[in-house]
């Protein structure tokens, strides 16, 4: 297996979805793994997010490799005015491989064409986070023992939250149903509607959150519904809590149903959900570092 | 005064080179820009809101001494897709040409979404083309997909 580049999830076929899923499996099984002995990674973070470059620096460290970088773009030459191109092609010389979040969108796709380094996607602005994704549909695995067939309700910003559409995207490999619940402001946007009538995949489209869906559902997927979408602030005070999740809420569901969220969260899943064995978020984030070994041992063509 | 002379006598023939016929008026200036006419030593003649049957006003460009690579004036069809390509030698037109839109193009179209890499790099921008009619076209860099009316030329 050669080295490459991953920007984005919808560069991967079902096959290669399936393959990083069994990987991160064993890396699950083993987390360290000495793969990466002598080799280092650059970690480049142009916009600061703790939560997945410590995940991503974990993975390289329990994979015996060594980190550089920056967490915030202000300690990098990009505030004296250098390009992402310059910056690329410096790393390029002292790194195996780039893991980079930039607040551009498309940055990790130029990246990935100025150098011959492999590049990760570890997101770029609201476009792609491809290791979000993969982390998503191993929890749907791990929980439900399948990816085929899942029904799964995704519910609040289905407009602007990326990490939906992405996980919609990768999901159309493996026949599932949709439920989308979200005000009429943030509804699913149309292209992704055409990509589902296109290739048959069932959905229904729902302002309510209420019990009848989530008796139905596998996966309850919440996202959070960010004031700033709003452009009537009325509307957001309308909604805000409409699309909580109450651990009362649950009392009818599948015993199987798990609740995923990519986190943080803010008010959309109750505390009180927190202490249900339904709740899978914790765990969610925690199957992050077992992906992300995956994914840079596959960018390094190591597996 | 008939009608089939009507063009004639609207612009003059051309001896040799190519002549680029029902341009819609609108879309006139964004050819040449597109084909960087203003940078071309060679006689061009330039008609706009002239009298057309079929569209009402009609814009024409006729380039002298000067035939086009298929790559060359394709991009043209981003504007102006139904624009008729005749290509003439000795006042005679020895071949029309069909527009039709490259696959991939480079360097034309500005990506109209502010926060993609390609408005905020020294880099040229790149599209696919998802759609020919209606136009729709794809950044590969933010991912973003661009219709019709959203085009517009760097």
């Amino acid at each position: 297996m050669s080295s490459k580049s991953i920007v984005s999830i919808t560069d991967y076929s079902k096959d290669q979805i399936l393959s990083i899923l069994d990987s991160a499996a064993t890396f699950e099984a083993n987390p360290n793994q000495p793969l990466l002995n002598g080799k280092v990674a650059a970690t480049l973070f142009f916009e600061p997010s703790t939560r997945t470059r410590l995940s991503f620096e974990t993975a390289v460290n329990r994979l015996g490799g060594r980190v550089i970088g920056f967490s915030d773009a202000s300690t990098s030459s990009s505030v004296k005015g250098e390009t992402l191109n310059d910056t690329i092609k410096m790393v390029s010389n002292y790194a195996d491989i780039i893991i980079m979040r930039h607040h551009l969108e498309g940055a990790a796709r130029y990246a990935s064409e100025v150098t011959k380094v492999p590049i990760i996607n570890a997101g770029d602005g609201s476009n792609q986070h491809p290791s979000q994704t993969m982390l998503d549909l191993y929890s749907i695995r791990k929980t439900q023992g399948r990816l085929d067939n899942i029904k799964i309700a995704m519910v609040g910003d289905l407009k602007y939250g990326r990490t939906v559409h992405s996980l919609l995207m990768a999901l159309t490999h493996f026949s599932p149903e949709f439920y989308f619940i979200a005000p009429d402001e943030l509804k699913m946007p149309e292209e992704y509607k055409i990509i589902c009538d296109k290739q048959g995949i069932p959905y229904k489209e729902l302002s309510e959150f209420d019990t009848d869906i989530i008796d139905k559902v596998d996966i309850l997927y919440m996202t959070r519904v960010q004031k700033e979408r709003f452009t009537d602030l009325m509307e957001y005070e309308k909604v805000k809590n409409v699309y909580t999740l109450r651990n009362c809420m649950l009392s009818n569901s599948k015993d199987s149903l798990r609740i995923l969220h990519p986190l943080p969260r803010v008010n959309e899943i109750d505390m009180d959900v927190d202490s249900n064995p339904k709740a899978y978020y914790f765990e969610q984030a925690r199957n992050g570092l077992y992906v992300r070994q995956a994914m840079i041992c596959n960018a390094l063509g190591l597996i | 005064m008939t009608t089939n002379s009507e063009k004639e006598l609207q612009v003059k023939a051309l001896k040799n080179g190519t002549v680029i016929d029902h341009i819609p008026s609108d879309k006139l200036f964004k050819v040449v820009s597109l084909l960087q006419l203003d940078k071309v030593k060679n006689q061009i003649t330039i008609g706009n809101n002239l009298i057309s049957k079929r569209m009402g006003r009609k814009g024409i460009i006729k380039i002298s001494e000067r035939y086009y690579e298929e790559a060359e004036i394709s991009r043209i069809a981003l504007v102006t897709p139904n624009a008729k390509i005749n290509i003439i030698k000795d006042f005679e037109v020895i071949e029309k040409k069909v527009l039709t839109l490259p696959d991939h193009f480079t360097g034309i179209v500005k990506c109209p979404n502010p926060k993609c890499i390609t408005n905020n790099e020294p880099m040229k921008t790149k599209f696919e083309v998802i759609c020919k009619e209606p136009i729709l076209l794809r950044c590969p860099y933010c991912e973003r997909e661009i219709k019709e009316e959203d085009i517009h030329l760097l």
